[in-house]
C-alpha cells in the first residue's frame, strides 16, 4: 500500500514536471477527462498509439533529410501530420517544434 | 478502424442528439482514437475509418446509416475537399472538416465547398459535443426545400414523406422524418417532386445545396468557358432536371461569378455590372431597393444566400433611379443572377455586401419589387434590402441610403427573414407607386406559394414590433430578428415553409413564385420583399397576419400594415385582394401576403406605370413587391391596377 502511494506521488511528480516543463499541456488533461471506467487505460493507449505513429512518423522524415535536394514540401506534409498528432494528446513541445520545422520548410532552409 | 455499429433507423428522439451517428475519417490514428472516445462521451455513435476511399464506401453502403460525418483535411489517398464535396453530392450530409492548420485559406476552402464546420486540432470535446446542430440544421433546409419544390403538392408530398419516415429512422424523431423524407424526396423523389411541380403552373426547380454542388462540379469538370447546359445536365445527371432549368442557372452562375470577379465593393461592383447587362432599364429601378430586392428574389433559390442576394441586391442597385420601369423581367433576371452569384460566393457567408447601397436605392425598388412568391431566401435579401427602404421611409428615392443600411443589416442568410424587410415596406412607402411595383409584382406566381406566404406572414409577427412605422428606421437589427421568424417558413430551401405558412399570406407568395421560371431564385427574393413589405406595414399587420395568413384577407391587412405609410397602405389594403389567383391554393392562403406583394409585383411586372397608384402606399412593400414581382414578371397578374386580388401565377408574364 505504502508502496502503491509512493509510486502515485512519483508519478504524479513526473507528470507535474511535464507539465512545468512545458513538454505538455491543455490537452493532456482533456485526454485524462476522457479516462473513466468503461476506458480506464485509454490515455495509456491513446499515449502508444501516439508513440507508434510518430515513431513511424520520424523514420520517414529521417528518410525525406537523408535525401537531397530536401522535398520540402513532403517534409512539410510529414511534418504537418506529426504535429497534427501531437497536439491531439497535447505533446506542446513537440509540436511546437514541428511548427517551427514547418517554418523552415516553407523558407526553405534546409540548415534549420 | 470501425466500431460502433451503425443503425440504420431507430430514433432515438428523446435522447437526441445522443445515437447521433458520425462517421469519422482520420488517417492518423492518435486523433482518430481521440476523437472517437471523445464522440462516444457525448453519446454519439462513432465509426472510424482511416482512409477515405472507405469511407465513401461504408456511407454508399449504409446510405442513410449516418447523419453527419467528420473528415481531416489532410490525407493521404484522397484530399478532404474531395472528399467533402462527394459526400455533399452524393448523400447531402453535413460534414466537418478538421485539421491543425488554421490557415484562412484553408478555412475558406472548407467553406466555399460546402463544410459545415471546420475544426482546429486538437480537437476539444465541447466543439464535439455542438456537432448536432449541424444535423438539425440541414435537415430543416432541406425539409423546407423539399417543401419548397412541392409546394402546390405540398400536402402531397408531405404526406408522401411522412410515409417514408416511417422507414427511416434516424436518432432524432425530427431530424429522421426530416432526413427522411428529405432524403427520399430528394434522391427519389426529385423526379416525383418535379412532376407534382410541373403539373403545376410552373414546374419549380429548387436548386438545393446539394443540386448546386453538383451543378458547380459539372461547370468545373467542362470548364466554365465551355460548359454547356446541356452537357451540365448530362454530367448531373439528375432526373427530373431540364436544360432550361440548368439554362438559367447557369446564367445566373456565371454572373454571380463576374460579380464576384468584377465587384470589389458590393455595390459598385455588382450593380454596375448588372446595369450594363440589363442596360437602362434598370436604372428605373435603380432605386436599387428593387434591384437589390430582385437579385435577392432571385437568389432565393440559393440556399444560404439569402444574404447573397441582399448583397446582390444592393449590387443591383445601380442607380438609385425611382422610376421602376425597367422592365421587371430583366432586373429580376438580373438580381436573381446577381443574387445567385452571390449566393454561390456569398452563401457562404459573406453578407457583408449588403451594402448599404441597398438602402437607398432599394427603398424604391424595394418596395415595388416586392415579389410575393419570394423565397424565403429571397426574402431574407429582401428583407435586407427592405430594411433599408423600410429604413428609409422617406420618399423612396431618398431615403434610398438609409433602406440600404437597412439592407446591409443582412438579412440572415437564412433569407427567411423576410421581417426585416417588412420594416422595409414600411419606410418604403412613401415612395409611390414606381414601377417597381411592377417589377415585384410581376414575377411571382407561384412557385414558392408556401414559403412566401410564411414568410410573409412571419414578417408581420415580427416585424411589427420591429417596424415601427415607416418612417422610423426600424433598428437594423431587429429586423434580422424578425426575419427569422417570419422566414421560419419562408426559406424557399426550406419546404417546411410551405406548411408552415399555410396559414400566412406567404403561401400565397409562393405560388408567385413558381410562375417565374427564371426567377425561382428571384422568388425567395421576392418573398422576402413581400414579408419585408407587410411586415413593414406595421405590428399590426403583423398580429393581422399570423391569422390572415389562412386568409387571403390577412393578407390585405398586411398589405395594409406595410402601407404605414398611410396613402399606401389604402391602396395597397383596398388592391391587395386576398386572394390571389396564384396557382395554388397556397396562393391563396397567402393571398393576403401575396396580395400585397402581387400588387405590386403585378403592377410593377404589368408595366411600370400602374402600379404606381397602389405602390405609393406600399412602397416599403411595393419595393419588395416589385422586386418580387419582377423576377415574377411572368406571373404578376398584370392587373395594372392595384388592386391585385390575387394574382394569377399564370398570368404574371415571366
Amino acid at each position: 500500500m505504502d508502496q502503491r502511494n509512493q509510486f502515485h506521488r512519483q508519478v504524479a511528480l513526473m507528470r507535474q514536471s511535464l507539465f512545468d516543463q512545458g513538454y505538455i499541456d491543455e490537452q493532456f488533461v482533456q485526454l485524462e477527462e476522457l479516462q473513466d471506467d468503461t476506458n480506464p487505460n485509454f490515455v495509456e493507449e491513446v499515449v502508444t498509439l501516439y508513440y507508434r505513429d510518430s515513431a513511424r512518423l520520424i523514420v520517414s522524415i529521417e528518410q525525406a533529410l537523408d535525401k537531397s535536394p530536401l522535398d520540402f514540401n513532403k517534409l512539410d506534409s510529414l511534418m504537418h501530420q506529426f504535429k497534427g498528432s501531437s497536439s491531439s494528446i497535447g505533446a506542446r513541445k513537440v509540436k511546437a517544434e514541428c511548427t517551427q520545422f514547418r517554418e523552415y520548410c516553407k523558407a526553405e532552409n534546409g540548415e534549420g | 478502424m470501425s466500431t460502433s455499429t451503425w443503425k440504420s433507423g431507430e430514433s432515438v428522439s428523446e435522447q437526441f442528439p445522443a445515437g447521433l451517428r458520425v462517421l469519422v475519417v482520420d488517417d492518423d490514428p492518435t486523433c482518430l482514437k481521440i476523437v472517437e472516445k471523445m464522440l462516444k462521451t457525448c453519446n454519439y455513435e462513432v465509426t472510424t475509418c482511416n482512409r477515405a476511399e472507405k469511407a465513401l464506401a461504408l456511407l454508399q453502403a449504409h446510405r442513410n446509416g449516418f447523419d453527419i460525418v467528420i473528415s481531416d483535411v489532410h490525407m493521404p489517398d484522397m484530399d478532404g475537399f474531395k472528399l467533402l464535396e462527394r459526400i455533399g453530392l452524393e448523400m447531402d450530409l453535413p460534414v466537418i472538416m478538421m485539421s491543425a492548420d488554421d490557415g484562412k485559406q484553408v478555412v475558406m476552402k472548407g467553406v466555399t465547398h460546402g463544410a459545415c464546420d471546420y475544426l482546429i486540432k486538437p480537437i476539444r470535446i465541447e466543439e464535439l459535443k455542438n456537432i448536432w446542430q449541424h444535423v438539425v440544421r440541414k435537415r430543416k433546409n432541406e425539409w423546407k426545400e423539399l417543401e419548397q419544390s412541392t409546394s402546390i403538392e405540398d400536402g402531397v408530398d408531405r404526406a408522401h414523406k411522412q410515409s417514408e419516415d416511417a422507414d427511416y429512422s434516424s436518432s432524432a424523431n425530427e431530424g429522421g422524418n426530416w432526413k427522411s423524407s428529405k432524403r427520399r424526396k430528394d434522391e427519389e423523389d426529385e423526379l416525383e417532386e418535379r412532376d407534382d411541380t410541373s403539373t403545376l403552373k410552373k414546374p419549380r426547380v429548387v436548386w438545393s445545396v446539394e443540386l448546386h454542388q453538383q451543378f458547380v462540379a459539372a461547370v468545373n469538370q467542362l470548364g466554365i468557358d465551355k460548359a454547356v447546359p446541356k452537357k451540365i445536365l448530362e454530367l448531373m445527371n439528375v432526373p427530373g432536371l431540364t436544360r432550361e432549368n440548368v439554362a438559367s442557372h447557369l446564367q445566373k452562375y456565371r454572373l454571380y461569378l463576374r460579380r464576384l470577379s468584377g465587384v470589389s465593393q458590393h455595390q459598385g461592383g455588382v450593380s454596375n455590372s448588372f446595369m450594363g447587362t440589363q442596360d437602362a432599364t434598370f436604372s428605373p429601378i435603380s432605386s436599387l431597393t428593387g434591384l437589390d430586392l430582385q437579385t435577392l428574389a432571385v437568389t432565393g433559390q440559393l440556399p444560404p444566400q439569402s444574404l447573397a442576394t441582399l448583397q446582390a441586391v444592393g449590387f443591383a442597385r445601380p442607380s438609385p433611379k425611382s422610376g421602376l420601369s425597367i422592365p421587371m423581367i430583366d432586373q429580376r433576371n438580373l438580381f436573381s443572377f446577381d443574387n445567385s452569384k452571390f449566393k454561390f460566393g456569398e452563401g457562404q457567408g459573406q453578407q457583408q455586401q449588403q451594402q448599404p447601397n441597398l438602402g437607398n436605392n432599394k427603398q424604391l425598388n424595394l418596395l415595388h419589387g416586392i415579389p410575393t412568391t419570394m423565397e424565403p431566401k429571397q426574402l431574407a435579401n429582401l428583407h435586407q434590402s427592405l430594411e433599408n427602404i423600410s429604413n428609409m421611409q422617406v420618399p423612396v428615392s431618398q431615403g434610398n441610403s438609409i433602406l440600404m443600411h437597412r439592407g446591409t443589416a443582412r438579412l440572415p442568410p437564412n433569407v427567411g427573414q423576410p421581417v426585416t424587410s417588412n420594416g422595409l415596406p414600411g419606410g418604403l412607402l412613401p415612395r409611390n407607386g414606381h414601377a417597381e411595383n411592377g417589377r415585384g409584382a410581376g414575377g411571382y406566381t407561384n412557385p414558392v406559394p408556401q414559403t412566401t406566404s410564411s414568410a410573409a406572414l412571419t414578417f408581420p409577427l415580427n416585424h411589427g414590433t420591429e417596424l415601427p412605422g415607416t418612417n422610423s428606421f426600424p433598428p437594423l437589427g431587429s429586423p434580422p430578428g424578425i426575419q427569422s421568424l417570419t422566414h421560419k417558413g419562408q426559406f424557399p430551401q426550406d419546404i417546411t415553409v410551405n406548411s408552415e405558412i399555410k396559414g400566412s399570406t406567404a403561401g400565397g407568395f409562393i405560388p408567385g413564385y413558381y410562375v417565374l421560371n427564371d426567377l425561382q431564385q428571384l422568388r425567395s427574393h421576392d418573398w422576402e420583399l413581400q414579408n419585408v413589405g407587410l411586415n413593414f406595414d406595421s405590428p399590426q399587420s403583423a398580429s393581422s397576419l399570423p391569422g390572415s395568413l389562412e386568409s387571403a384577407s390577412s393578407s390585405l391587412y398586411v398589405q395594409q400594415g406595410i402601407s404605414r405609410s398611410g396613402p399606401l397602405r389604402n391602396s395597397s389594403s383596398g388592391g391587395s385582394k386576398p386572394s390571389f389567383p396564384v396557382e395554388g391554393t397556397h396562393n391563396q392562403n397567402l393571398g393576403s401576403i401575396v396580395n400585397s406583394s402581387v400588387r405590386i409585383k403585378s403592377e410593377n411586372v404589368v408595366d411600370a406605370g400602374c402600379p404606381s397608384t397602389l405602390y405609393p402606399e406600399h412602397f416599403g412593400q411595393e419595393d419588395l413587391m416589385s422586386a418580387l414581382l419582377k423576377q415574377q414578371e411572368g406571373i404578376g397578374p398584370g392587373n395594372p391596377d392595384f388592386d391585385f386580388d390575387g394574382y394569377n401565377i399564370d398570368n404574371i408574364p415571366v
